[in-house]
């Protein structure tokens, strides 16, 4: 199958490793990947904040850019892994369209919503993908994924509760050779990230963070997964400011579920050059 | 504002009274995140409810049809309001009822003054009320030497320590037994001094000291949970039965119901009493549910009337994409899920509707261009619990954005705004135009080694200026990579023979 790649904003600026991640595990499956250049953003920053007319353009962008390589089949879905990018995708492109028109925006375009729900029809976040539509179940059967170590898991707010990614993630994520998932405790919690709330309300936000960051230390995992960048880039933030470690020492950080996945034997996923986990309990099953 | 436009020249009145942000949420949070007692009382009784609230839901097989059952009579309720309220003032009235109509929160109190006066009473005892509340009637009456008696236990310690109500079921949430004791023990007439703070003597002194109001007091006032149009009949549903001492005992029962609280039939209670408990409480079912069909010779009030309340309510319906914030029941699930209102705590709200509930519905009632409520929209990271954990699945973290949006048009729009745009304006329009076209954002990218030489040693930024700031109070932000995805990608394409030759490790 070919398949567009949403790098999301975030993912391409600041973490392009989970983008190649992302791109490695559908390659390995067999898949093509293309990488629309257009690609921008999903605008959900924009919607967000309340800034309609600015989020238009960059709704507008991103419908154009992916609904032509669906029209002339040069790809049958697209992926992006950030649920919270895809819910954006899905559910927040249309109603930006309806508002431009409603408000008689100049250059609004009547045909806009049609186009976004036909384009957001096709995008899936990562693990829905692989579940829903590439059917693997066992990571380490049909990636081949290995990684040695415990690791907790975060689930996202917009991927749990938008998309209803139920126990995807973290079933992929059990699927691994040689990795244990412990439970953290009130998972389903926002981390407080909420992308401007963090520096509107940066005083809830950060009590928000705090409660997470000592949630996932208490689990004594030598990192945090999840599937949205955003989130991670927001924990890990916490985790390194509090100079959080596991009980071996070495630093607790966050790691994207496609660098999970991606992780095998020949080359397990390795952070500032050493092993992910290294040093937590787990290890090979 | 986006409204429907039913011809008339201007939007629907203002609502006014407590429905307004006292100062920004920001700063009232500040505050209240320092109180450890507050929140530690917050988490652990929001903790608690929210388990069993999630115990209950679990047992009903239908809960999500029952939550779409009562979304669409909410809805048809909103649709056909004005007929509703015009089919319930008929049967109300020809049940021996009175019904009055209140523009605002002025109008209402003032219709109860009158009909409290009329009476020669200058006692009142009170039902638990969430509309009485919001306009502000026991200070009202108060300065016009009129007493209320709160006699719902939690808004009972509310009033005795002059307090403002922070949660809609649990007022005195703030609040624990030792602090309970003291405001007791100052405050409540012929207490016995020896009082502990053990709940079940806490509950007996405040049981003691209600009695003697219950039996003398000749008028009572309530709120009303329902309205049914079909029968002209008003429901209240309570736990500890003094709301059904005050709508039994009385001789003169006055009630103010927001026109939003209209049910088009008797059977639609069935829904709602299944719903409502549950989500509140975490009950199957509530102790007292009291309904009345105006009034009856030798049993109950022979005096009753019903205020109905506007206050902003016809401006909220005019919104088409926050009107279903009307749809609410006060259950208060929404709050017991929020984790922003678990640590702000209800007052940090400024209105009587605290938590995501009060996020969308005070700025709805006094409308957002008026900017009493502004920051209250955005004290939600629209997480999403509260539309999970809602009965009557009312969209709050939608309605929030869509409030967002009202807040925002509305600061561009006054005049001088657009020449003086604040940062925040300025970082939203220079992202739009970066990230509205993919070349422009590859070009930016290039600056990112800037980024990564702007980095600490340690390879973290840590310190942010200006909007950047607010972030880095607590949280890292990783040196960007050296080179972008978009970057690495087009580099491959060149260089098709090395599909794999993007380094790992690259953008820590
Ligand atoms: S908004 Fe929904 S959850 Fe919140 S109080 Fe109202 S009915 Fe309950």
């Amino acid at each position: 199958m070919r398949i567009a790649l949403f790098a999301t904003c975030i993912v391409d600026a600041m973490y392009p490793r989970v983008a190649q991640a992302t791109v490695e595990i559908l390659e390995r499956l067999g898949h093509e990947v293309v990488f629309p250049a257009g690609q921008a953003c999903c605008g959900q920053m924009h919607v967000n904040s309340g800034y309609f007319p600015e989020a238009l353009p960059v709704v507008a962008n991103h419908v154009r850019t992916f609904e032509s390589g669906f029209d002339t089949g040069e790809y049958e879905v697209a992926v992006a892994p950030s649920g919270s990018c895809v819910a954006s995708v899905k559910h927040q492109h249309a109603l930006v369209a309806d508002w431009a028109v409603e408000h008689g925006v100049k250059g609004a375009d009547s045909t806009l919503a049609a186009r976004a729900d036909a384009v957001g029809a096709r995008t899936y976040e990562l693990a829905q993908l692989l579940t829903d539509v590439l059917g693997v179940a066992d990571a380490a059967a049909q990636l081949g994924s290995y990684l040695p170590g415990t690791i907790t898991y975060h689930p996202s707010c917009h991927g749990m509760r938008l998309l209803h990614l139920g126990d995807r993630q973290r079933s992929l994520l059990a699927s691994v050779e040689g990795l244990e998932v412990v439970d953290l405790p009130e998972a389903e919690q926002c981390c407080g990230f909420g992308g401007t709330f963090s520096i509107k309300n940066a005083d809830v936000s950060s009590a928000m963070l705090a409660d997470k960051v000592a949630n996932i230390c208490g689990t004594g995992a030598g990192a945090c997964a999840g599937g949205d960048a955003s989130c991670l880039m927001h924990i890990g933030g916490g985790l390194h400011r509090e100079k959080r470690t596991t009980p071996s020492g070495r630093p607790v950080r966050t790691v994207h579920l496609a660098e999970v996945l991606a992780s095998t034997r020949e080359k397990p996923l390795t952070i500032d050059g050493e092993l992910a986990l290294a040093g937590t309990p787990g290890g090979a099953r | 504002m986006s409204t429907v436009s039913l011809g008339m020249p201007a939007l629907p009145p203002r609502g006014f009274g407590n429905i307004s942000e006292t100062e920004p949420f920001p700063s009232y949070a500040r505050r209240e995140l320092q109180n450890d007692q507050l929140r530690a009382n917050l988490r652990h009784a929001t903790h608690t409810i929210r388990d069993k609230r999630l115990r209950v839901v679990s047992e009903l097989p239908d809960w999500e049809e029952l939550r779409e059952a009562g979304s669409a009579i909410k809805a048809e309720a909103m649709e056909r309001l004005p007929e509703l309220l015009a089919q319930f003032e008929e049967q109300f009235t020809a049940r021996g009822g009175t019904v009055h109509w209140a523009r605002d929160a002025a109008e209402a109190n003032r219709i109860v003054e009158g009909l409290v006066r009329a009476t020669g009473s200058s006692e009142v005892v009170k039902v638990k009320s969430m509309a009485t509340q919001e306009i502000g009637l026991n200070e009202y009456l108060e300065e016009r030497g009129i007493a209320a008696f709160e006699t719902d236990l939690a808004e009972l310690i509310v009033q005795l320590g002059h307090d403002k109500p922070s949660h809609i079921l649990v007022p005195a949430i703030h609040r624990n037994r030792t602090e309970i004791r003291d405001i007791f023990l100052r405050e409540m007439p012929g207490v016995d001094p020896e009082l502990t703070d053990e709940p079940r003597r806490l509950a007996m002194a405040a049981r003691a000291h209600l009695r003697r109001k219950f039996l003398s007091a000749k008028v009572a006032i309530s709120g009303a949970n329902f309205g049914i149009a079909e029968t002209g009949t008003l429901g209240v549903v309570e736990s500890e039965g003094n709301g059904r001492m005050c709508l039994t005992l009385p001789e003169t029962l006055i009630t103010v119901m927001g026109i939003e609280k209209v049910l088009p039939r008797a059977e639609d209670l069935g829904v709602f009493m299944q719903l409502l408990p549950r989500s509140s409480t975490g009950e199957r079912m509530n102790p007292y549910t009291s309904l009345w069909t105006g009034s009856t010779p030798g049993d109950g009030p022979k005096d009753v009337h019903v205020v109905l309340l506007d206050n902003g309510r016809t401006r909220a319906l005019a919104d088409r994409h926050g009107r279903s914030a009307l749809h609410c029941i006060r259950c208060s699930a929404c709050m017991n899920v929020c984790p922003v209102y678990e640590r702000a705590g209800g007052h940090a709200y400024g209105s009587t509707y605290p938590g995501p509930i009060g996020a969308i519905l005070s700025p709805l009632l006094t409308g957002v261009e008026a900017e009493e409520n502004k920051s209250l929209p955005y004290a939600s990271s629209l997480c999403g619990a509260c539309f999970d954990a809602c009965p009557v699945k009312i969209n709050i973290p939608e309605i929030l954005v869509h409030l967002r949006g009202e807040d925002v048009e509305a600061r561009h729009s006054r005049p001088g705004a657009r020449r003086l745009p604040s940062q925040f304006d300025l970082a939203m329009a220079g992202a739009s135009w970066a990230m509205s076209d993919g070349a422009r954002m590859g070009l930016l990218e290039r600056g990112l080694p800037l980024g990564k030489a702007a980095a600490g040693r340690d390879g973290v930024i840590s310190k942010l200026p200006g909007l950047g700031a607010g972030w880095t109070q607590s949280r890292d932000i990783p040196a960007p990579p050296a080179e972008s995805f978009r970057a690495q990608w087009a580099k491959r394409a060149k260089n098709s023979a090395d599909p794999h030759g993007i380094k790992e490790g690259e953008g820590k």
